[in-house]
């Protein structure tokens, strides 16, 4: 029941707000189903796919994707990703929330200014 | 060099893929709009797809991890689709500006929760290294 209510309000989020669902979706695995850092961001890539993948093609319809961009952002992103789960299983937990935690406060500086 | 500067944000923007579980679209936009001279609206679709790949490429890595509840992330993921059709909806309804304070005040406060979480020591740390600063 809560892992439903947690994916509506992700992509209600990213609908509503173009952040990823993962913005909502890390922050109640762990405070609500005490999920741990690694696994509640694990586990938040993997319903993103799904979002994501929901929102792509229904902007694709109305001709707003633009594949080469996507490529040339998301190429490299593909090597920071690796890179980034590789680094995430070498720190401490609490750094993956402190993180996060800066994570939060930055998005809310992009959605005030 | 407008490219290199896209592709260096949509690296970092991975990388926070990889470290935090998001799809990487808080840089991938930005890049978008500041060097690829995309619209808002255009920039959040093509992070959109970007994100699709990414977040695969992330999820199978911290699968191999083990660190996917692979079940969850698939409710999660079928009830977001969901959660998109209402917050488009409602976002073409409803003044943004109001929402995106909403919506920021909240991170605010989740950020001090995960803050208070780590320095109450809920959880102890795995490794005895101080994490520094983020």
């Amino acid at each position: 029941m809560k892992l439903l209510v947690i994916g509506t309000l992700g992509g209600f989020f990213s609908g509503l707000f173009g952040v990823g669902g993962g913005t909502v979706v890390v922050p109640m695995l762990i405070f609500w189903l005490a999920y741990g850092e690694r696994e509640a961001t694990g586990t938040s890539l993997a319903a993103i796919v799904l979002i994501a993948a929901y929102g792509a093609i229904d902007q694709a319809i109305y001709g707003n994707v633009n594949p080469a961009h996507a490529a040339l952002v998301g190429i490299p992103a593909l090597a920071g990703v690796v890179t980034g789960a590789a680094v995430q299983q070498r720190i401490p937990e609490r750094a993956v929330s402190l993180l996060f935690a800066a994570l939060l406060v930055a998005t809310a500086a992009e959605l005030i200014f | 060099m407008e490219y290199v500067a896209a592709g260096l944000l949509g690296f970092l923007g991975g990388m926070l893929g990889g470290l935090v579980g998001v799809g990487g679209g808080v840089l991938f936009v930005p890049a978008l709009v500041i060097f690829l001279d995309q619209t808002q609206v255009k920039a959040e679709a093509t992070s959109l797809m970007a994100i699709v790949f990414v977040a695969a490429l992330g999820a199978y890595r911290q699968y191999g991890y083990g660190n996917v509840q692979v079940r969850d992330g698939l409710v999660m993921g079928s009830m977001g689709v969901l959660g998109v059709v209402g917050g488009v909806a409602i976002a073409n309804a409803v003044s943004g500006r109001t929402l995106e304070l909403m919506f920021a005040a909240l991170c605010l406060v989740i950020a001090v929760q995960l803050v208070r979480r780590v320095l109450k020591g809920s959880r102890p740390p795995a490794t005895d290294r101080a994490p520094g600063p983020p």
